[in-house]
């Protein structure tokens, strides 16, 4: 018997509603009426998303305003093109002559590629222990045994704690004369230095989100039918094995939605390593991610920040994009798998 | 359609973005000249008064002026916050925002953007009395935009029981350090995590050396100067040679503090605040056991980095005349004593500091007035986020030696040559 064959019950085992071969046709009526219905909702949306996007698109395209040396007070400098793009793709500033040059070390300018690479890092590191550990809980959380509720409840409290509070938490944790020197009996400064610094903020973001992760993953497991496992054990197949071929496949939907959510929040993480590093580590800004460079920036001129902001919409949308179009493909597969089998 | 209508939304932003800004500055320039006398209700706004200090005295000038009562607006306690809010309402011209506190640093951005009344003519304030300092560092383009309200400047902690007298200059700071070595402690510290503090610490060890990082003008850079290099060379020699000890580059105040408080520190470079709450507590290992003197220079006290507040008058204000009576009497010697008791916040007239019972009181004061009577203003440029940031990674890089001296200093320099441009 091969597993694709012990996966037939589930689609059994779901009752089937008894739908019409043919759906009925929606009359004209109705559908105007169903337009009706959802337009404040497009409406609302059009206000709140489409409007503040559309306006950082336009502002992106002025140029910040600079003094006139005569009066000192800022006057407006007009429209730059897409100046203020390729003054962070290509990192080009202008100096005192106004010709274009290399952005120097320590602005802003200089660190968009660096703070890219980083915020990449962080996502993909957290996201990973994350997943595993989170994994790992709910299987565990998923077994029989007495206080399970009291576990499931308490693992979530990490999750239930603002970010800004679990920051300031590590942040104690993480001084130099904190918890974690005190227990490892190190002196390592774990604010100050490049990789302690970034270790230090993925060890706090994976212990507020790792709970979550979990009880994503436990609701796909707790759709298994036990019936399964039963099954497969009568068959011989052993607990590597039936993870392998029934639970991971069975639950990837589960894991695919964590990751997407995980994956597109820490992508504009901010509040975590800007209270925790201030950004810094090793040279001052190893823990600089995209969106702390947006904050720094909106603090010297609204229009380069815009230009930042419309560049880090376009990358975080690019990559739910390619993660919805991937995991959408692969939820279907999975549902098709089971019913062909 | 839909790009009909997504294209009229961008034009018709496109329209308000260019024009708004354009009408600014010249309705700030109209407004300059309108409501100079004046008179009724205003609304004084600051960040949130935690030792209840502004209460009091906002109490007592409603009962001395009906029809003239001040409301208090308070914001967080938050100086980015507070910042974001006056922003937000200047640029909507709200005139409900009559006085406001601005933070030392703040004054010369509002200034460029036309949005505080230049206190001149009629609106002038008396400033003969004042700290000279305080005073630099409400005046932008050589116009006073602000009246100052408190002040700050740093003081060097040192041990009583380690030392007889503190060091005067830098070099003898450093060769005391033996007795903190002899002690098991460390030596000195500041505050040289990368933040705004790390400019302030940064700073005065540039004036210190007798640099500095923007020249009179307020424009052009000057940190490749021997003088600038050899104060940053200070610090990084400190550091390197362990007289900072290392973990001081995650050092704010307050970490700062409680190194020393716990008797980890022979020195420590802090602001008055710390005083009263290392000395007579508890928890105090250093309780009787510290004095302040003025920061090391070369040859004598150093310059302290200038912190404190003032305050301002919207210049979209409605009752400009009573704006400017109540800045005159937050400058009265009442209340600038009060805010010094009340509030352990550094008084802006020099009267004060020379109060016989004051001093009983505050043994710290004129180490202090030393202190601010030697301080220098942090840079007063409209750019000031770039130049703060500039000076904050490359000080902070070459401390941890990251970066040379030299790279460091030629990159705050194109760093600001760049803000401004």
């Amino acid at each position: 018997m091969t597993v694709h064959e012990l996966s037939e019950p589930t689609t059994e085992s779901v009752p089937q509603p008894d739908s019409p071969a043919v759906p009925p046709r929606p009359r004209k009526g109705r559908s105007k009426a169903a337009m009706l219905l959802v337009l404040p909702t497009m409406i609302l949306l059009g206000i709140v998303v489409l409007y503040p996007v559309v306006s950082a698109m336009v502002m992106s395209l002025f140029k910040d305003p600079t003094i006139d040396p005569a009066t000192g007070k800022f006057v407006d400098q007009g429209f730059a093109g897409l100046s203020n793009y390729t003054h962070w793709l290509f990192q080009r500033c202008t100096d005192t002559t106004g010709s274009s040059v290399s952005c120097p070390g320590g602005t802003l300018g200089s660190l968009f590629w660096q703070s890219m690479w980083v915020t990449v890092f962080f996502t993909v590191v957290t996201v990973t222990i994350e997943v595993a550990l989170g994994l790992w809980f709910a299987t565990i959380m998923n077994r029989a045994f007495r206080g399970r509720a009291l576990l499931r409840t308490s693992i979530l409290v990490a999750w239930a704690i603002p970010t800004a509070v679990t920051a300031k938490l590590w942040y104690f944790v993480f001084a130099y004369d904190g918890i974690a020197n005190k227990l490892l009996g190190t002196d390592i400064l774990w604010t100050g230095d490049t990789w302690p610094a970034r270790f230090a903020v993925v060890i706090a973001d994976a212990w507020k989100t790792t709970p979550f992760v979990a009880l994503l993953i436990l609701a796909g497991l707790q759709m298994v039918p036990a019936e399964v496992y039963e099954a497969a054990r009568m068959d011989g197949a052993g607990a590597w094995q039936r993870f392998r071929s029934i639970t991971l496949p069975l639950i990837k939907p589960a894991i695919l939605v964590a990751v997407l959510f995980r994956v597109l929040d820490v992508l504009r993480i901010y509040d975590l390593p800007a209270i925790l590093t201030g950004g810094g580590g090793g040279d001052g800004t190893a823990t600089t991610t995209l969106s702390i460079l947006v904050i720094d920036q909106m603090r010297q001129g609204f229009n380069s920040a815009s230009a930042l902001s419309t560049i880090t919409f376009l990358f975080i949308f690019a990559v739910a994009y390619v993660l919805v179009k991937v995991m959408g493909v692969n939820v279907i597969d999975t549902q098709e798998q089971q019913r062909k089998a | 359609m839909k790009r009909v209508a997504a294209a009229a939304v961008a034009v018709g932003v496109l329209f308000a973005a260019t024009s708004c800004a354009d009408q600014g500055i010249d309705a700030a320039a109209q407004a300059e000249k309108a409501n100079l006398d004046g008179r009724g209700p205003i609304t004084y706004v600051q960040g949130k008064d935690n030792s209840n200090v502004i209460r009091p005295l906002i109490d007592e000038w409603n009962a001395t002026h009906p029809g003239e009562e001040v409301t208090f607006k308070e914001q967080s306690d938050q100086p980015d916050q507070q910042h974001e809010d006056l922003v937000q309402h200047f640029q909507s011209r709200d005139p409900g925002y009559d006085v406001a506190v601005v933070d030392v640093v703040w004054t010369a951005e509002f200034a460029a953007r036309g949005w505080l009344q230049p206190l001149e003519g009629p609106m002038a304030i008396d400033t003969s009395g004042l700290l000279p300092a305080t005073v630099a560092g409400a005046t932008y383009g050589g116009v006073l935009y602000a009246a100052p309200q408190t002040s700050d400047g740093a003081l060097l902690y040192y041990r009583t029981d380690l030392l007889d007298h503190p060091p005067a200059t830098w070099d003898e700071l450093i060769g005391a350090c033996g007795t903190a070595q002899q002690a098991g402690i460390g030596c000195y510290a500041g505050q040289y995590a990368k933040y705004e503090g790390l400019t302030v610490n940064a700073s005065e060890a540039i004036n210190t050396a007798g640099g500095s990082i923007l020249g009179p003008d307020g424009v052009t850079p000057t940190m490749t100067t021997p003088e600038a290099k050899a104060g940053l060379q200070s610090l990084v020699d400190a550091y390197r040679s362990g007289a900072i000890p290392r973990e001081s580059v995650t050092f704010q105040e307050e970490q700062a503090r409680q190194a020393f408080q716990s008797g980890d520190l022979l020195f420590m470079r802090n602001w008055p605040y710390a005083y009263s709450l290392m000395d007579g507590q508890g928890s105090s290992a250093v309780s009787g056991k510290f004095a302040v003197a003025p920061l090391p220079g070369k040859n004598g006290p150093g310059h302290s980095t200038l912190g404190g507040h003032s305050a301002a008058i919207n210049v979209y204000s409605e009752h400009k005349a009573t704006a400017s009576d109540f800045l005159k009497f937050f400058l009265e010697k009442k209340s600038q004593a009060f805010f010094l008791s009340q509030g352990s916040l550094a008084p802006v007239r020099t009267d004060v500091y020379d109060d016989p019972e004051l001093i009983e009181q505050y043994p710290y004061i004129p180490t202090l007035k030393t202190s601010i009577e030697n301080a220098v203003t942090r840079p007063v440029t409209p750019f000031y986020p770039a130049v703060t940031r500039a000076v904050q990674n490359n000080a902070y890089a070459a401390i941890k030696g990251e970066k040379t001296v030299d790279q460091a200093a030629a990159d705050i320099q194109s760093a600001i040559a760049a803000a401004g441009s």
